[in-house]
């Protein structure tokens, strides 16, 4: 079985991210999908921060620190971009504008149902952020994620167990070992990294899955 | 003759009393008003409730105003960032008060108040433990969460460039939280990097009209914050 690698899996995500489509990547592993975006789709990245058409970092020795995303990273801004006030910014998110979020996970549920927050550890310092306006807000909420914890559990579960960032919200998951869709019904395999099978899959996963019908699987690839 | 223009930033923050609400822009440390921080910690004002969207980076700025102690209560959305540990051990120690609001709850907030809004429905955080005991309603086959104003005393802001009216223009994602902060505050005070003359600022291109604006004070482009690597 060949596992993705981070790289991959952001490849993955950009093939799914369409010409004109106004996207927001959150912090951490879905801020890699940028690198893959194809340069012949103008594709507009939001920062919740307050601006649209969002550039490539800056060379070194020319940051601009008023210039930042919403990690506090210094950006660029495209020809055509624009900087606006927060609440004009989470507008643009509860408000449905935004045609896709890539977000990282702690853990995701068979009906959608996310949580990437907050682990809920006693002496954890809870840190929110634009995290639950995202997860609600944008019209298509794709989450990027290894399949597994570092202790071999899945981060696909049942019920989420730790604190809900939204209800219902995540539409499709990539991960290291498979693309899923969050149908009403369940949780729908798209795709298979080499070598691994639909049992080997469910098992790992813990929680019931179904095949896409062959011409679904066709219309992803 | 209206000149909401003063000297200094010392007179800026000058009747800021012990237990105000002070709203402070920035978003880390873009278009966080160091100055004005700064002379708030000189002039002493304690017991404060302050809102800003972190809760401070490094030493300086906000942090530093937090490790005076003199601030009771935070509002904000996200507090924890990896130099955020001036605020980490007041926090664990029992001695600051952490309201955490959702991003855009907190933004709408701000932005409900400057606008005369008595309270709101949103979507953001339904079903999760930041709605834990508020209001909610299901409207259309969605459900939300009551969410009320955040009024202010006073909003710190940092601005480009404003005229003796008080109209303000911003520099890049500096913008963040100050237009809505101007607007929710009983006093709005702006630091700027320069002040123009009436009409030297694009009437199609103001921000923040002065409306908003009761004070402006000039810090020296020279003493504007440092950047610094990013939380």
């Amino acid at each position: 079985m060949q596992r993705y690698t981070r790289d991959q899996m952001a490849a993955r995500v950009a093939r799914d991210i369409p010409e004109g489509a106004y996207v927001n990547l959150g912090i951490g592993l879905p801020t890699l999908v940028a690198n893959h975006l194809p340069k012949d789709r103008e594709i507009f990245l939001h920062s919740e921060n307050g601006l649209l058409a969002m550039g490539p970092a800056p060379a070194p020795g020319s940051e601009d620190f008023d210039l930042i995303n919403a990690g506090k990273q210094p950006v660029t801004l495209l020809p055509g971009g624009a900087y606006f006030h927060h609440a004009d910014s989470f507008a643009m998110m509860r408000g449905g504008h935004l045609d896709f979020c890539v977000l990282g996970a702690f853990q995701v549920s068979a009906r959608g149902d996310l949580a990437n927050w907050h682990t809920g550890a006693p002496d954890a310092i809870p840190a929110v952020g634009g995290a639950m306006d995202l997860a609600i807000g944008a019209k298509k909420v794709y989450v990027m994620m290894e399949h597994l914890t570092k202790q071999g559990e899945s981060k696909i579960v049942e019920r989420c167990t730790y604190p809900l960032t939204g209800v219902r919200c995540v539409n499709r998951i990539f991960t290291d070992l498979a693309v899923l869709d969050v149908a009403a019904d369940g949780l729908v395999v798209l795709e298979m990294v080499d070598g691994l099978s639909f049992d080997e899959l469910t098992r790992l996963t813990g929680v019931p899955l179904r095949r896409a019908a062959p011409a679904q699987r066709e219309r992803q690839s | 003759m209206i000149n909401k223009i003063v000297p200094s930033v010392a007179e800026a923050v000058a009747d800021i009393r012990d237990g105000a609400t002070v709203m402070i822009g920035g978003f880390g440390t873009a278009g966080l008003p160091s100055e004005l921080i700064d002379a708030l910690i000189a002039q002493g004002a304690r017991n404060l409730t302050v809102v800003n969207n972190n809760a401070g980076n490094a030493d300086t700025g906000l942090a530093a105003l937090l490790k005076t102690k003199r601030v009771r209560k935070i509002i904000c959305s996200f507090p924890r960032q990896t130099d955020s540990w001036v605020f980490d051990a007041l926090y664990r120690a029992g001695e600051i008060e952490l309201e955490l609001v959702p991003q855009g709850n907190l933004a709408e907030r701000i932005r409900a108040a400057g606008a005369g809004i008595g309270a709101f429905f949103t979507p953001t955080g339904y079903g999760t433990l930041l709605a834990e005991g508020k209001e909610t309603r299901e409207i259309g086959g969605r459900h939300y969460v009551l969410e009320y104003p955040i009024h202010a005393d006073y909003a710190l802001i940092k601005a480009d460039r404003a005229d003796r009216w008080g109209n303000l223009v911003y520099r890049k994602t500096a913008r963040n939280f100050g237009p809505i902060m101007a607007s929710a505050a009983k006093c709005a005070i702006v630091q700027v990097r320069e002040t123009v003359d009436l009409g030297g600022l694009d009437p199609e291109a103001i921000v923040t009209p002065g409306i908003f604006v009761q004070r402006v004070v000039r810090v020296a482009a020279g003493a504007l914050a440092e950047p610094r690597a990013a939380a």
